[in-house]
């Protein structure tokens, strides 16, 4: 069997200076498990015109970070400008079809080895806004199951798998059996840790395809603008500064704010900060705000209502300031401070400062 | 315009989730049911849209007898008709045969927009509103949190953000639309709402029969909570006398050089 995945980039694909997104490394993570005979497929949406080939759509050091994650086949499919979820679930549904679509024989630029070798037998997507939209048009146009967030996957022949995956956004977990000709399964972007493949980079081949797309199947597409803000996103950033109730106002988040940038990092908030009205619903940690998984979570403020811990779970480290030591947050914090945000946070901004303005004069005499 | 509201009745979530005995659903006796966050954002937006071109709300939930209450409380809110596809209390229905039996009622009324939320908070499947527009034959956006309608053209405008990037889909009307809590602050019901809302008739269909219900999809087998990390919080200190510790700690983590 085939496991073909779709693959999420970070940055512009142009130039091959785009990167594979973490959460997209999450999910080759737990596809590769199922693809031991018949290889592990990533799949591109490059968009743009097709080259016929003329020059590889993917870059090499994108290739290469496919590879380390035991990629044995990339599709780099043209031909759809910008992301329109019906049409690349369509390619997703002719790349999995069996017997070997005539049509990928025919695409243009189709280097050696023009179709999977073996029938794909599961398409696996991260549990983005995207992944999961995908996946469920595929599972609507196929008329396959398709189980959204799984963490862990057992593959037990015969069609039969038998799942793990996440209901209320990871408060729970559901033990579950997918029975399907192909599984469709997307992979918690939370809870699956990113793991380069032991055996090394695979040979890996890269197929250019441009397949035929219906006009009707465009009809729903993205039209893509800068969202407010310009920094780095709170899905993906490393360091969050939460922030809650503790903040008290709008204005108390500028000492937030002012420690976020010393440590390269975003504020964060919890429900009731958006339902206050201090902070808008684009910065929400939780359930149904954003799912984060930065190194650092710090959390301000903030007494930890199971919700929120929905959202925060992921984070490598958490470090909770709260003047109630018994509150949920401090008690599953790895580290915890007792004591007022509005006096700690302050403090804690000097002191990076004043070690950094320290580090930048020192090299001048710890040089050796 | 005509929009129908597909809502669900799920648990009260608020400490820790307790399972039943068997270990198949969340035991929420003492806590309650109530809708999703989402769903309780794609009523009042439907609301909203009602409000500003006339036209009525329908919700329609898949559920028990019980799920009356939720139901219920949408009437309160200004919804004007309400339909129960009844289920055996205890059968939970997956998402293809959920999206199946709301396409039996949004098929039969004549709605330009169907409202979900993204995604149910309990089984969190991703999908209904999708396998549902494709039953319909209908354009479909999800997660949505911005939605301008313009009822004269037929056309509407829904965004979302996507890794820092701003994605705005075109649909034309009839569609359908998820949405997320974010879109708009959800009103209180009003006192007259609520009275209304005891005396409203709803219309009940029967729901499909488990053997339908289960065919298809994802079969679960059993709930579990995750293991808490069962570690003890190190305290660094109290105030702002524990900074020093707190930068060394920032320090070993490798937040800071």
């Amino acid at each position: 069997m085939t496991a073909f995945c779709l693959v999420e980039l970070d940055g512009g694909v142009e130039g091959g200076a785009a990167g594979v997104a973490d959460v997209s490394l999450r999910a080759l993570t737990l596809a590769r498990g199922l693809a031991a005979s018949g290889g592990l497929a990533a799949v591109v949406f490059v968009g743009g015109a097709s080259t016929g080939g003329a020059e590889p759509r993917v870059g090499p050091g994108l290739v290469a970070d496919l590879a380390a994650y035991g990629v044995t086949d990339v599709y780099a499919v043209s031909g759809i400008d910008g992301y329109a979820p019906l049409a690349w679930a369509r390619v997703l549904q002719w790349l999995m079809s069996e017997p070997a679509n005539p049509e990928l024989h025919e695409s243009p630029g189709e280097s050696s080895r023009p179709a999977p070798e073996h029938p794909g037998h599961a398409v696996v997507a991260a549990g983005t806004e995207r992944g999961n939209e995908v996946l469920a048009h595929l599972g609507a146009v196929t008329g396959l199951p398709m189980a959204a967030n799984c963490t862990g996957l057992v593959d037990n022949g015969a069609g039969e798998y038998a799942i793990v995956r996440q209901r209320w956004a990871g408060l729970l977990l559901e033990e579950a059996v997918l029975e399907a000709p192909t599984a469709l399964l997307t992979v918690a972007t939370d809870a699956v840790s990113a793991v380069p493949d032991q055996a090394g980079a695979a040979t890996i081949t890269v197929h250019d395809v441009a397949p035929s797309v219906d006009g009707s199947d465009l009809a729903v597409r993205a039209i893509e603008t800068p969202a407010g803000g310009g920094g780095a996103s709170l899905a993906t950033a490393r360091v969050v500064v939460g922030g809650g109730r503790g903040v008290g106002s709008a204005d108390g988040f500028g000492p937030l704010e002012e420690l976020a940038a010393v440590l390269g990092g975003v504020v964060g908030v919890s429900r009731v900060v958006t339902s206050e009205g201090w902070r808008p619903h684009t910065m929400q940690v939780g359930q149904t705000g954003t799912k984060i998984t930065p190194d650092l979570y710090l959390a301000c403020g903030i007494s930890g209502a199971i919700q929120h811990f929905a959202g925060c779970s992921g984070a490598k480290s958490i470090i909770a300031i709260n003047t109630d030591a018994t509150a949920p947050m401090m008690t599953r914090a790895d580290y915890a401070v007792i004591g007022d945000l509005h006096a700690v946070v302050p403090a804690l901004t000097e002191a990076l400062r004043q070690r950094r303005s320290t580090s930048e004069l020192s090299p001048l005499w710890r040089r050796p | 315009m005509e929009i129908l509201v597909c809502v669900k009745r799920v648990p009260t979530v608020g400490g820790a989730i307790t399972l039943t005995a068997d270990r198949r659903a969340i035991d929420a006796l003492a806590s309650g049911f109530t809708i999703s966050p989402h769903e309780e954002c794609a009523v009042e937006e439907a609301i909203r849209l009602v409000e500003r071109f006339g036209g009525s709300v329908t919700v329609v939930t898949l559920g028990p007898a019980a799920a009356e209450e939720q139901l219920r409380a949408c009437l309160a809110l200004g919804a004007s008709g309400a339909v129960l596809i009844e289920t055996e209390p205890g059968l939970e229905v997956g998402p293809i045969a959920t999206a199946a039996a709301l396409h039996s009622v949004a098929a039969e009324g004549n709605f330009d927009l169907v409202l979900l939320g993204n995604e149910a908070s309990d089984t969190g499947d991703y999908q209904v509103g999708i396998r549902l527009a494709h039953l319909l034959g209908r354009p479909v956006a999800t997660g949505i949190k911005a939605l301008a309608v313009d009822d004269a053209a037929g056309w509407a405008s829904a965004s979302r953000a996507y890794r820092g990037v701003l994605e705005t889909f075109a649909l034309e009307l009839p569609c359908v639309v998820t949405v997320k809590e974010g879109i708009n602050l959800p009103r209180y019901p009003s006192l007259p709402g609520r009275l209304r809302a005891k005396r409203a008739a709803i219309t009940r269909v029967p729901g499909p029969e488990p053997a339908a219900a289960a065919a298809a999809d994802v079969r679960m087998a059993s709930l579990r909570v995750p293991d808490a990390p069962k570690k003890q919080a190190t305290v660094l200190g109290q105030g702002a006398e524990a900074v020093p510790a707190l930068v060394n700690v920032l320090v070993e983590l490798g937040v800071v050089s």
